[in-house]
C-alpha cells in the first residue's frame, strides 16, 4: 500500500469541500499532480496544496493507495465521497459527507464526523471513532432511495434521522441517537447500541431496527410479535431478551421489523 | 443590424418550402425580402433552416411548476450548470429552474413555448417567474373548466355572462387561452370524488364535462380568441378512456372558428392525447385505443391534438387534474403535493419513472408514436412531451429523431423495451418516418398557426419574426433515418439560434441570454354592460370566499416588461406604445 500524507494547513471559515479527495482521483497521479488537484474553497476552486502539505508516495491503482489525512479537517466536506476502492485515514474530525456515494474501500474517521456522513453509501467501510451528525447512512435530500450497501459503523452517538429511506447494508451506531432513526427504511439493517429519543422506524415498510438501549417515545403504528431472545442479525448473535415489533403501519405495505430490548422498555410493550 | 442567413436549406411548412437553399434576410428583428450588401452573413451552407420552434403546450412557470422544484432537490440535482458567460446558475432535470429552461430552449432553436396551465389566483406567480425566464415569447393559459363563475353562469344557460366573465378573467390575468383540465373533475375532487365520463354531473353546479367543454367552445369564438380552446380531457390514464376522448372531441365539432385575430382553422386543441388513448378495462387486458383515436383525428377537420410522448425518464408529474394525481400517487407511492386552489381549480405533484423494462411505460411510449404515425396529416399534430408530465422538453430532440428514424425505434423496441410496447400497441409495425418538412411542421408550423400566431411565428416568410433556427443536418449528406444520434445531437445543440434577429445561441452555447422575451395576453371585452353585471357576481364571491381582496387580483400591464396585448385597441407587437428594450427587460 501507497501512503499518501494530507497534512491540514488551517482549516478556513468557509468551508473546503474536497470531493477530489479520493484514492481513485489520486491513481496514477505523481504527488506534485495530487498538489494541484483541485477543491472547492466556497465557490472557488483551489490547489490541494493550497491548504494541505502532500508528502508519500501515489500508485497506479486506487486500491493500492492509503490517504492518510493527519489531523483535524472540521470544515472539510465530502472527504471520500464516491471512492471505489483503497483506504482514507482521517486523524481527527470531518464535515458533512464523509464517504457519500461511495461504492467501495474503506475510510476511518479518528475523531468526530459531521452530517450525511455514507450518504447514498452502496458499498465499502466507513467507521467513525467518536460521534456523528445527522442524516447518517440516509438518501440525498427529498430522495427516496438511500443507502444500499456498504457497512457504516459509528463507535459515539449519532444525530436525527439516521438511515433515512435506507435500502440495503449495514449501519451500526454504539451509542445513542436523537429522534426518527431509519425513518421511511425499506430494507438493511439498523443496529442501535445506545438509546433513541423517539419515533424509530417512522413509516418503514422494510429492513430492521435493533435496539439496545431504551426507546423514550415509540410509534403506535407497530404491531406486537412477542418477545425474542438471543436474536441472529446478519449472521450476528445479538444476545438477550428483545421485543419484536412489524410495521409501521402508518404507511402502506409495511413490512419492517423492530428489536427493542427488553430491558428498560417495559413502557412500549403492549 | 441587417443580417442575411445564406445557402441553408429552408423547411417552412407555413409557406410550402421544402428544402429548398434560399437565404433569409433580417432587418430590425424581422424577416425582409432584401437587405444592404454589408448585411452580416450567416454561412448556414450544408445546414437546414427552420423557424423559431413553438411549444404550443409546456409547464415552465408558476406555483406547480415551482412546487416541483422546491419539494424535488433530488431532480435538481441531477442537471446542474454553473454560472458563466453571462448565464445564471440553474439547476433541474425535469423541472430546471427560471433561467435555465430559457437557455435550454434557446438552444434546441425553440423561441417560443406556452405555460400551458395557470391557476388564475397564481398569475401573478406566473409572471413573475417569466421575468426571470431568458429568451422566449411566452403566455399562460388560465384554468377554466372547474371555475365556479363558470361553472354558474354556464348552469344558469348564460353564455354572455360566461363571456363576460371569460373577457374579465383573461385580462385580470394577462392570459392567453381558454384551459379546461378535467372538467368538473377538480371541482369533483374538492369534495373527495372525481367525475367519470363526460356526462358526470359535478357536485352542486350540477353541470357535466359535455357541458362546459361546449359552452366554452362556444364563447372561445364569441371572444374570437386567436388560440382553441385548450382541453385536458376526462378520465386522463385510464385504461377504457378513449371513448371519452372521441365523445369530447365530438362536442363541439359544429361550432365554427371565428377567431379575430391569427389564422386558426380549428375549433379544439385537445393536449396530450397519448395519456387518452387508452382501451381495455383495467391495465392488464389494456391495449392501446390509438389506432382509433387517430382514425377520427384522420376523419375530423376540427381537430388539432399533441401528443404528450412518454420520453422514458424519471420525471415530475404535475397537472391541475388533482383527483388524477392522488391516483398516481396511489400506485407509485412516491411523494405527492396536492394544492386547492380556491374558487377555481386544484393540482397535485407526484415524481414519476417511466421505466423502458416496466410494461405500462413502455406501452405508453408506443402508444405516443402510434398517434403521431397514424395520423397521416401533420398539421393536426403538435410534438409535446406535456414537459414534464411525460418526460421532459429537453428530450424534444430525441423524439424528433425516433420520429424519423424506424431504425432508432426498432433498435428501442427490441434491445430497451419492455414487450407490451409490441404486444398492446401497433408501434412496431408502423415504418413510416418523418421528413424534415414534418418536423418543421409538427415542432414549430402547426402550434403556431393553431395558437393564432402564425403571422409573425413559426414561419420564415417575410414580415415573420426573425426568430430562427439553423441546425447541423444536411440531407444531402447524410442517411437521416440511419444517422439518427446526430439528428438527435444536432436538434439539441442548435449551430445558430436568432430571437428577434440577435444571434442568442452559437454552435448549442448561449452567446446573448439576457434578452427577454414577450408576454402574449388578451385583451378583450365582451359586452361591457354584461361585464358590470358579473363584475356584481364577482365582487360578492370576492368579499365572500377568496382569501384576496378583488382590488388585488388582477396582474397589472405594468407587471409585464414585455406586453404584447391582442385583440384590444392597441395593435400587436406596440403595446400601449412603449414596449421596453429588449435587453435586460427583466431588470
Ligand atoms: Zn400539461
Amino acid at each position: 500500500m501507497s501512503e499518501i500524507i494530507l497534512n491540514p494547513k488551517v482549516q478556513p471559515q468557509v468551508p473546503l469541500e474536497a470531493q477530489n479527495v479520493t484514492p481513485d482521483m489520486f491513481a496514477g497521479k505523481s504527488i506534485d499532480e495530487i498538489k494541484n488537484i483541485e477543491i472547492w474553497f466556497g465557490n472557488e476552486q483551489v490547489s490541494l496544496s493550497e491548504f494541505f502539505d502532500v508528502e508519500g508516495e501515489s500508485a497506479d491503482n486506487a486500491s493500492e493507495i492509503k490517504i492518510i489525512i493527519d489531523g483535524d479537517v472540521d470544515n472539510t466536506k465530502r472527504i471520500g465521497q464516491g471512492m471505489t476502492a483503497g483506504e482514507i485515514v482521517i486523524k481527527g474530525n470531518t464535515s458533512m459527507y464523509v464517504g457519500s456515494e461511495m461504492e467501495g474501500g474503506k475510510i476511518t474517521v479518528e475523531g468526530d464526523a459531521g452530517p450525511w456522513a455514507g450518504r447514498d453509501m452502496k458499498g465499502g467501510e466507513l467507521t467513525i471513532m467518536g460521534d456523528a451528525g445527522d442524516y447518517i447512512g440516509s438518501s440525498y435530500r427529498g430522495d427516496w432511495r438511500g443507502m444500499s450497501g456498504g457497512v457504516l459503523t459509528v463507535y459515539g452517538n449519532a444525530g436525527n434521522e439516521i438511515a433515512e429511506y435506507m435500502l440495503g447494508g449495514k449501519l451500526v451506531v454504539k451509542g445513542n441517537v436523537r429522534i426518527m432513526p431509519g425513518v421511511h427504511m425499506n430494507g438493511g439493517t439498523l443496529i442501535i447500541g445506545g438509546d433513541v429519543i423517539a419515533r424509530t422506524g417512522g413509516e418503514m415498510k422494510g429492513g430492521t431496527i435493533v435496539v439496545k438501549g431504551i426507546i423514550d417515545e415509540f410509534l403506535p403504528g407497530f404491531e406486537f410479535l412477542g418477545v425474542e431472545k438471543d436474536i441472529e442479525i446478519d449472521g450476528e448473535l445479538l444476545e438477550g431478551n428483545y421485543f419484536k415489533f412489524k410495521g409501521d403501519n402508518a404507511t402502506k405495505g409495511a413490512g419492517g421489523i423492530i428489536y427493542a430490548a427488553t430491558k428498560g422498555n417495559a413502557h412500549i410493550a403492549p | 443590424m441587417q443580417k442575411i442567413i445564406k445557402n441553408g436549406m429552408i423547411y417552412d411548412p407555413l409557406n410550402n418550402i421544402d428544402g429548398e437553399k434560399m437565404d433569409i434576410c433580417i432587418d430590425n428583428g424581422k424577416i425582409v425580402d432584401s437587405v444592404a450588401n454589408d448585411a452580416e452573413v450567416i454561412d448556414a451552407s450544408g445546414k437546414i433552416v427552420m423557424a423559431g420552434g413553438v411549444d404550443p403546450h409546456t409547464h415552465i412557470a408558476g406555483a406547480k411548476v415551482n412546487v416541483g422544484r422546491m419539494y424535488r432537490p433530488e431532480d435538481s440535482k441531477r442537471d446542474v450548470m454553473a454560472r458563466g458567460g453571462g448565464m445564471r446558475a440553474g439547476s433541474g432535470f425535469s423541472v430546471p429552474s427560471t433561467f435555465m429552461t430559457g437557455y435550454r430552449y434557446a438552444q434546441m432553436g425553440y423561441t417560443t413555448a406556452m405555460e400551458a396551465a395557470m391557476p388564475p389566483l397564481l398569475a401573478r406567480h406566473t409572471h413573475e417567474e417569466f421575468h426571470d425566464m431568458p429568451i422566449i415569447d411566452h403566455a399562460a393559459f388560465p384554468l377554466f373548466g372547474n371555475n365556479w363563475f363558470i361553472m354558474k353562469y354556464l348552469k344558469e344557460g348564460d353564455l354572455d355572462k360566461t363571456a363576460a366573465y371569460s373577457a374579465w378573467l383573461l385580462r385580470a390575468t394577462k392570459g392567453y387561452a381558454i384551459k379546461i383540465v378535467n372538467p368538473a373533475g377538480t371541482e369533483a375532487w374538492a369534495w373527495g370524488g372525481n367525475v367519470h365520463g363526460i356526462n358526470d354531473p359535478v357536485p352542486y353546479f350540477d353541470v357535466t364535462g359535455a357541458d362546459i367543454i361546449k359552452g366554452l367552445a362556444e364563447v372561445n369564438e364569441m371572444l374570437g380568441l386567436p388560440h382553441a380552446i385548450h382541453l385536458h380531457c376526462n378520465d386522463l390514464g385510464h385504461p377504457g378512456n378513449y371513448e371519452t376522448t372521441i365523445a369530447s372531441f365530438d362536442i363541439p365539432k359544429n361550432i365554427v372558428p371565428k377567431p379575430k385575430y391569427g389564422h386558426r382553422d380549428k375549433i379544439l386543441y385537445a393536449t396530450h392525447v397519448q395519456f387518452h388513448c387508452y382501451g381495455g378495462t383495467n391495465w392488464r387486458d389494456f391495449v392501446s385505443a390509438a389506432p382509433k383515436v387517430a382514425d377520427y383525428v384522420n376523419k375530423s377537420d376540427h381537430i388539432v391534438i399533441d401528443i404528450g410522448q412518454v420520453t422514458l425518464d424519471e420525471t415530475t408529474t404535475m397537472t391541475a387534474d388533482g383527483p388524477m394525481e392522488y391516483d398516481l400517487h396511489s400506485l407509485n407511492g412516491l411523494k405527492w403535493a396536492n394544492c386547492d386552489v380556491e374558487m377555481e381549480t386544484g393540482s397535485g405533484v407526484v415524481p414519476f419513472i417511466y421505466a423502458a423494462r416496466a410494461p405500462v411505460p413502455a406501452s405508453q411510449w408506443g402508444v405516443g408514436m402510434e398517434l403521431f404515425l397514424e395520423i397521416k396529416d401533420p398539421r393536426k399534430i403538435c410534438l409535446t412531451t406535456d414537459s414534464p408530465n411525460a418526460g421532459p422538453f429537453t428530450r424534444y430532440p430525441r423524439v424528433m429523431a425516433w420520429l424519423m428514424s424506424n431504425k432508432y425505434r426498432m433498435n428501442l423496441i427490441e434491445n430497451e423495451l419492455h414487450k407490451w410496447a409490441q404486444t398492446k400497441t401497433t408501434v412496431a409495425t408502423l415504418d413510416r418516418e418523418y421528413s424534415l418538412y414534418e418536423i418543421a411542421q409538427v415542432t414549430r408550423a402547426t402550434s403556431a398557426k393553431v395558437l393564432g400566431l402564425s403571422d409573425t411565428k413559426g414561419h420564415l416568410g417575410v414580415g415573420a419574426d426573425a426568430d430562427i433556427a439553423v441546425y447541423d443536418i444536411n440531407p444531402e449528406t447524410q442517411d437521416l433515418s440511419a444517422e439518427y444520434m446526430a439528428v438527435e445531437k444536432a436538434f439539441s445543440n442548435a449551430a445558430y439560434v436568432l430571437k428577434d434577429g440577435e444571434i442568442v445561441v452559437l454552435d448549442g452555447t448561449m452567446v446573448k441570454p439576457d434578452l427577454y422575451g414577450r408576454t402574449y395576453w388578451i385583451n378583450t371585452k365582451y359586452k361591457p354592460e354584461v361585464e358590470q353585471e358579473v363584475l356584481v357576481d364577482v365582487e360578492k364571491w370576492f368579499r365572500q370566499y377568496y382569501s384576496v381582496n378583488f382590488e388585488n387580483y388582477p396582474v397589472q400591464e405594468d407587471y409585464i416588461p414585455r406586453s404584447v396585448p391582442l385583440l384590444g385597441d392597441s395593435v400587436p407587437g406596440e403595446a400601449s406604445g412603449k414596449e421596453p428594450a429588449i435587453e435586460g427587460a427583466s431588470k
